[in-house]
Formats: structure tokens, C-alpha cells, sequence
């Protein structure tokens, strides 16, 4: 397993952690733009744009990219967040240059008005699909209590207002702004030849040019405020609990991590015996988001209606508990042979191995094996956890609750 | 590829599988047990479930904490579940641990202490499970499909009825685990870094000395077509379609699997392109080849707001039909690709690898390698896909909608 990382004369930087013995290799842009880099009448742009990345090139139409995605034998998908914008493929090592030329190309999309409108019928058709699903829009609605003038209070899908009013000139700049190669980065896993990665991403954009995207951050305001809102076909009620808790970029956020998972993992923590092993909750847990500049810690709760009360009186009873019910040595070292053994389970398929170092890369600037990963986490001490479990009684807090009409 | 995929069977008659895939570092293993929700006296539905729920609640030399503890300080991944014919276990660990997570899973299925002041909240959790479904109208519509399709028996959802659950007593837990928990057509399959000498020595102390009743074979399942529509105050009309179609033990399984990756595998399959590409109907839209027993379906799903929900079951069955107009040289080039790549890539995973094996098993009673697939799949032809087509073309349609208003459907169904 080798690391290696360049940088092209267009500020591209190219980073892959190759493993000669593996079968296959991924790829991936990683692109340092999200929600939270739109502005509110444009919010879910970036995510609108993700799906029109696959809508065909100066060289490619529609039709093309999707066949030569499947000719490659390519698995192969996009997401977008809060903070970043992923195209990856998983191919088998003959094809590294040919999936490279397809994401490369694709990278500069025609953006054709005619596709646009087609496509937004699909993003209002995956609104949508959210909108009746659980939590019913609690986390969006968390998120804008939470964040409220930050711009991580936006909805990565934006609203189906902002969505219909998008028009295709402003995606089009706001992807060259974002989309420049000092704001990408390629990564690959596996089966790697280097070499000829770097140079074919050298001749493949080189036309590229840099724009010095930038990224507003900053810290947020934290304020308590509680939330009810009724959606009337649900059966059951959904809670959500956002917290302060350490940056993606903060040592700490390990520490969050292990109390999370002692406290709320979906098997052997405190709130799983008191509530789900039970019977009296189909999910309790807690556990954190990180972003650039901030994080949270989260706390979810799924139950019948009626139940609701008493099973969150419980969960802020146990979250409270920090110095009646101090962590014990057996839970952490439990949660850390969890996280590290999941960790190792995970990185067999160079395809997940892709995403921890890309997000490293691009957000922290560091490259960590699996081993220096799983050392962060054997290296936190009981009494870290202990302190922050006892920080959590001060904790300041939204609330987000939704279910059906009150009887 | 190199492959080696070694077979054993204890005397009780329980199949042992391993393949030793020695580049990995960890270790998979599934647990096929012949115990699945057909299983279930008609007033216990969710007996199956729970069942599974009270073996893991205390069994051999652990108590309900110990089990989960145990597991997390070994660091295993694991799963369970019950389907119609089956009660599965997965577990995933490093290497070095198989021989500790395998005591557990032994103690589990073998050793259950059906601890009496757990029912309750085994039963609670099963019903909040059931509950739940009604927020969840997508997986609601295949509950129902199911359902409609397959029957009282072999339609039946493995999270079981209200009064199933309710009325189900631990001596019924008991009396389906004695009867069903059994080694004849019990499977165990092992994938990942192991040493199959050692495995065997492991398998035999576990479960060699396990006796049970033989195994009943199961009656013929056969599908039933019809239509039904759940009104559900959503935006999203959500679609569930199946048709008829060979199953995973028939000779042509791979023309018709072929037939569905023609419909639905990957970014440029026809229904992708034509329901959401082209027109833009939808979000999610997909087939997928699923068997019981003797008896094989496709069943498609596509999600879309109310409004266009007529458009968009018209143009999925239309889509499903151009299948009879023949199979271009390049889907097929395409299907092939993504089959290559794909059996390439289970060589990087040993739980998908072993639950591969152990459904190989249950279904052909062998475990067919990589290097025969990939023969049977670069066979295929344009000419033999679509003489299968003539040869099976969909028929027996049942349709389920959740959404505000029922859809016409009177062409389809035959």
C-alpha cells in the first residue's frame, strides 16, 4: 500500500492510495462544493447539477455517458452534501484510463437547457420522495433551527421553490466557479498505475482553468429551541437532537465518536438496552455529523406516538447521567474494538477505501492508513470520554419533533 | 480467477462450504437454517422472528448482554434475518477471531435459553417493527405485492401479524425452534482468510452432535396474478409490478436474468433510460429477478408523484414489452461487462461472497464458480434472449399501488 499525491500545473491535485494486489480500482473528483456553498434563492444547485454531470459533454451526448458508464462494467455513482460535490466509478485495472477520459470529460457538462428541464422534473420527483418519507423533513428542519443564518441551515435538494425557479445560466456559472481544478481533487484506490493517472489527468485538463473558488466558514450561533410539527399520514413519531460537537477537523472528534457509539450505536449502548432491546423504541441512537468548521452531536428517537414522551424524558435522562453513571472501561473498550474492527472490515473494497482518503484529503489535507485511523481511537483515554459524557448535561440544543395530529 | 470451493457434510447432514479467498484479512460466514416464515401455524405469523429474537436473548454460556458484548469485543458484524424458507445468520470478523464468533452463532441456534422475562419485549419490538411499515409505503407496497402474489403461506411477510405476535407464547418459540431448527438442509458457508482443515475440526465440535426431524419439502408455490391499490395520503404514487419469469434452478435462469439486466442494470438499462432519463417521471425505477422456491417473478418498482403515476406504469409495462422487438449487439456487450466486473469484485468482499455461496447452495445444491458463470453469461445471445422472451413472456402480472387514487391496469393482467 502506497501513498501518493502530485499537483498539476492547473492547481489539480491528483492523490491514491494504491495496492498493486487488488482487483479493481476506483476513481474519483471530489469536488469541494455543497449546499452550503450556494446562496439561499439557489439552494440545491449543487445537487441539480450533480445530475446534470451525467447529461452529456461537448464530446458526449446523454445517451453516451450512461452507455460508456456500462461499457466500462463501471459501478459507478455522484452524491452531494453539505460540503462536497462525488463522481466516482469502480472498474476493473484495464480500464483506468478509459473511466478517467469518461470522468474527466464530464467534469465540463454541456448543461443543454433542454435536459435541464427534464432533469428538474427527477430532483422534484426526489423531494418528493423525502417529503413522505421518515423523518418527514425533521432533519431539514433541524438543520435551519440549528444553523439558522449559517450556511449549513440549506437543504442539500433545496425546496421545490428554489428548484423550479433555477434557471440553467446561473448553473452554469456557479459551475465554473466551483468546478475549477484548484477546487477538485482526483482520487483513486486500488490497483493504481500512478504514472499513467497522473499523466492522462495532466493531457485530460489541461484546458482547465483555476478560479480560487472560496468556502465561507465560520462558526455558528448554538441556541435551544424546540420544534413540533405535525405531519398527518405518519404512524409514528420522529425526534431529532442537535448539539454542539467537534469539526470533522478537531482531534476530538474521536472522543464524540467512541461517546456516540457507547451511548447511542444501534446494538450494545445505553440507549439500545434501555429502549430498544426493550421494545419501547424502534431506533434510539445518537451519534455525530462533522463538517469543515463545525459539528454535531445527534440524538434520534423513532417511536409510537403515545410512547414519545416517556421514551425522551429516558433518553435525556441517560444523556444526562454523566456523573451519576460514569463510562466504564468494559464500554470503551467495546465501542473502540466496534469502530477499529468495522473500520478494517470496511477498506477491504478499494471502492470504500476512496472515500476516507478523499474526504481526509480534501478536507483535513492529511493521508492516514487504516492502522493510523484505528490508533486515533485506541489512543483516547476513559477519561476524555468521561468529561465529554459530563459536558453533554450543558449542552445547548434544538429539538425537532414530527408524527401524527395529536389525539 | 482462480477459485476453490470445498464441500462437506457433517453426518447429521448439515452442508459445510468454504472458499478460501487467502488475500483478504477477514472472514465471513452465513448459517442457513430451514426455518422460514412458510413455516409459521397460520395464527402466529411473526412466530419465525421471533423465535430468531428470543434465541438471541440468552443461549449456552451467555445471557442476552453477554451475546452482544461478546460479539462487539470480538468486533463481528452481523445480521439476521427470516425470509419464506429460510432463518439466515451473517457474521463478519477478522480472521483470527472465527473460532470464538462461530461458539456464539452455535450457541444461538443451538442452545437458546428462551428466557421467559424477555418475551415481552421481544414481542414489543416485533410489533413496533410492524408498525413502523405503515411510514414506509415503498417497502409497504412489496409487503403487499408479496402477499397478493404468493398467498396465504408463501406470501407471508416475515414481520408477521399483530395478533400473530400477540398471541404467540414462548412455548411456541420453542416448540418452531425444535422443529425447524434442524441440520438436514441446515447450511453453513465460509468465505474470506481461513484454513478449511481447521473449519471442519471447528464445524464438527459445533455442530456435529445437532439432531433435528428431517425436512419436509415445501409445496409447489405458484403466483397469483391481480391488482390492489392501498389509498396512502403521499405525494408519491409508489408502484410495485411483477410478472412471471424462470426461476434461479432453471436451466435458462441467466436468458431471463440477462432479459432483467437488458430492463434494469445499470445507468443505460431501458427502463433507467426511457421511465427517468428521457421523460423525467421519476426518481427511482428498477427490476429485479427474485425466486421462491420453484417459482420465479420479476418485480419492478417505480415512485413517482400522483399525477403522473398512470403515465408512468404505462410507459414501465411498454418498456418491459420492447423487449419483444430484440436485444441490441451493444446492450448485450454492456450486460456481459458489468457481469465480468462483477464477478471479478466479489473476490474483495467474504460476506457477500459467503451468502452468495449458501443461497447457491439452497437453491442448486452446488456452488456453481466463477469461471462456469462467466461461460454461461458470455453464451448468452441476442437470438437466445429473445427466443426466451417468445419462450416466457411476461405473463401472471400482479400490480400493487400505494398512493392517493388506484391506477387502470385492465391490459396486463391476463
Amino acid at each position: 500500500m502506497q501513498f501518493r499525491n502530485e499537483k498539476l500545473a492547473n492547481g489539480l491535485e491528483v492523490i491514491a492510495e494504491v495496492n498493486p494486489e487488488a482487483f479493481s480500482l476506483s476513481i474519483g473528483y471530489f469536488v469541494k462544493t455543497g449546499a452550503r456553498d450556494e446562496t439561499p434563492e439557489m439552494a440545491g444547485v449543487s445537487h441539480f447539477l450533480e445530475h446534470m454531470m451525467f447529461k452529456g459533454t461537448a464530446r458526449r451526448t446523454a445517451e453516451d455517458v450512461n452507455q460508456e458508464l456500462d461499457d466500462l462494467g463501471s459501478q459507478s455513482n455522484a452524491y452531494t452534501s453539505e460540503e462536497q460535490t462525488v463522481y466516482y466509478m469502480s472498474v476493473l485495472p484495464e480500464f483506468q484510463h478509459a473511466a478517467l477520459d469518461l470522468l474527466s470529460d464530464m467534469m465540463r457538462p454541456a448543461l443543454r437547457d433542454e435536459d435541464f428541464q427534464t432533469e428538474r422534473q427527477v430532483i422534484l420527483e426526489e423531494i418528493a420522495m423525502y417529503d413522505d418519507q421518515p423523518p418527514y423533513g425533521a432533519m431539514e428542519r433541524a438543520a435551519e433551527a440549528y444553523f439558522r443564518d449559517h450556511p449549513l441551515a440549506r437543504r442539500v435538494l433545496g425546496t421545490r421553490e428554489t428548484v423550479s425557479e433555477l434557471d440553467p445560466e446561473a448553473m452554469r456559472a456557479y459551475h465554473q466557479a466551483r468546478y475549477a481544478p484548484d477546487n477538485l481533487t482526483l482520487v483513486a484506490s486500488g490497483a493504481v498505475d500512478f504514472e499513467r493517472l497522473l499523466a492522462s489527468a495532466e493531457s485530460m485538463t489541461k484546458h482547465w482553468r483555476p478560479s480560487q473558488a472560496q468556502r465561507q466558514l465560520l462558526s455558528p450561533i448554538f441556541c435551544n429551541e424546540q420544534v413540533s410539527l405535525v405531519h398527518p399520514p405518519a404512524t409514528q413519531q420522529y425526534t431529532l437532537q442537535y448539539s454542539p460537537g467537534p469539526s470533522y477537523c478537531d482531534d476530538a472528534r474521536y472522543i464524540a465518536r467512541i461517546l456516540g457509539t457507547i451511548l447511542g450505536d444501534d446494538s450494545g449502548s445505553r440507549l439500545f438496552w434501555e429502549l430498544v432491546d426493550t421494545g419501547m423504541a424502534e431506533t434510539a441512537a445518537s451519534f455525530t455529523q462533522e463538517f469543515q468548521d463545525c459539528g454535531l452531536f445527534c440524538t434520534f428517537l423513532a417511536c409510537a406516538p403515545e410512547q414519545h414522551d416517556d421514551n425522551w424524558a429516558i433518553i435525556q435522562e441517560i444523556l444526562g447521567q454523566g456523573k451519576e453513571k460514569p463510562i466504564t472501561a468494559l464500554e470503551l473498550e467495546l465501542a473502540k474494538n466496534k469502530i477499529c474492527s468495522g473500520m478494517i472490515l470496511g477498506s477491504e473494497r478499494p471502492s470504500n477505501r476512496l472515500f476516507s482518503i478523499g474526504n481526509a484529503w480534501t478536507i483535513r489535507r492529511t493521508y492516514e492508513t487504516i492502522q493510523q485511523a484505528s490508533e486515533h481511537y485506541r489512543q483516547v483515554s476513559l477519561e476524555a470520554v468521561q468529561c465529554a459524557f459530563e459536558a453533554l448535561a450543558e449542552r445547548t440544543s434544538v429539538t425537532v419533533s414530527v408524527g401524527p395530529e395529536p389525539e | 480467477m482462480q477459485q476453490k470451493v470445498f464441500e462437506h457434510r457433517l453426518s447429521n447432514g448439515m452442508v459445510v462450504l468454504g472458499e478460501p479467498m487467502p488475500w483478504l484479512e477477514s472472514v465471513a460466514f452465513s448459517l442457513l437454517l430451514p426455518a422460514g416464515t412458510q413455516n409459521e401455524p397460520s395464527d402466529r405469523l411473526g412466530l419465525a422472528g421471533l423465535t430468531l429474537e428470543m434465541c438471541q436473548r440468552g443461549a449456552g454460556e451467555y445471557s442476552s448482554r453477554d451475546i452482544v458484548e461478546r460479539l462487539d469485543f470480538l468486533g463481528v458484524d452481523r445480521s439476521s434475518n427470516v425470509s419464506t424458507f429460510h432463518t439466515t445468520m451473517s457474521m463478519a470478523a477478522m480472521s483470527r477471531v472465527l473460532e470464538p464468533t462461530l461458539e456464539v452463532a452455535a450457541a444461538i441456534v443451538l442452545e437458546p435459553h428462551f428466557p421467559e422475562d424477555e418475551l415481552e419485549e421481544a414481542r414489543q419490538s416485533g410489533l413496533l417493527e410492524l408498525a413502523s411499515i405503515d411510514d414506509d409505503p415503498a417497502q409497504k407496497c412489496f409487503k403487499e405485492l408479496k402477499r397478493l402474489r404468493f398467498g396465504e403461506v408463501f406470501g407471508r411477510s416475515s414481520l408477521g401479524s399483530e395478533s400473530g405476535l400477540t398471541d404467540s407464547t414462548l412455548d411456541d418459540c420453542k416448540e418452531f425452534h425444535k422443529t425447524y431448527f434442524n441440520p438436514d438442509r441446515a447450511i453453513i458457508s465460509l468465505a474470506g482468510n481461513f484454513d478449511w482443515d481447521r473449519f471442519l475440526v471447528i464445524a464438527e465440535r459445533l455442530f456435529g452432535n445437532w439432531k433435528g426431524p428431517k425436512y419436509a419439502e415445501p409445496a409447489k408455490v405458484l403466483s397469483i396474478p391481480g391488482n390492489s391499490h392501498l389509498k396512502h395520503d403521499s405525494q408519491q404514487t409508489h408502484i410495485a409490478l411483477a410478472y412471471d419469469a424462470v426461476p434461479y434452478n432453471h436451466p435458462e435462469y441467466y436468458q431471463g436474468r440477462g432479459l432483467v439486466g437488458i430492463l434494469s442494470d445499470g445507468m443505460s438499462s431501458r427502463l433507467f433510460a426511457e421511465v427517468r432519463e428521457k421523460r423525467g417521471l421519476v426518481y427511482s425505477v428498477s427490476a429485479s429477478a427474485h425466486s421462491l422456491h420453484n417459482c420465479g417473478s420479476v418485480l419492478c418498482y417505480a415512485g413517482t408523484t400522483a399525477p403522473r403515476a398512470q403515465e408512468t406504469l404505462d410507459v414501465t409495462v411498454q418498456t418491459i414489452r420492447s423487449l419483444e422487438t430484440g436485444i441490441d449487439p451493444a446492450e448485450l456487450k454492456r450486460l456481459k461487462a458489468r457481469v465480468r466486473t462483477s464477478l471479478v469484485m466479489e473476490q474483495e468482499s467474504s460476506s457477500s461472497r459467503s451468502s452468495q455461496m449458501a443461497h447457491d447452495w439452497a437453491y442448486l445444491g452446488r456452488v456453481p464458480s466463477r469461471q462456469e458463470l462467466l461461460q454461461t453469461i458470455e453464451a448468452l445471445t441476442c437470438e437466445s434472449l429473445l427466443n426466451h422472451y417468445k419462450n416466457h413472456p411476461p405473463e401472471r402480472w400482479s400490480l400493487v399501488t400505494i398512493g392517493p387514487d388506484p391506477l387502470e391496469f385492465s391490459d396486463a393482467v391476463s
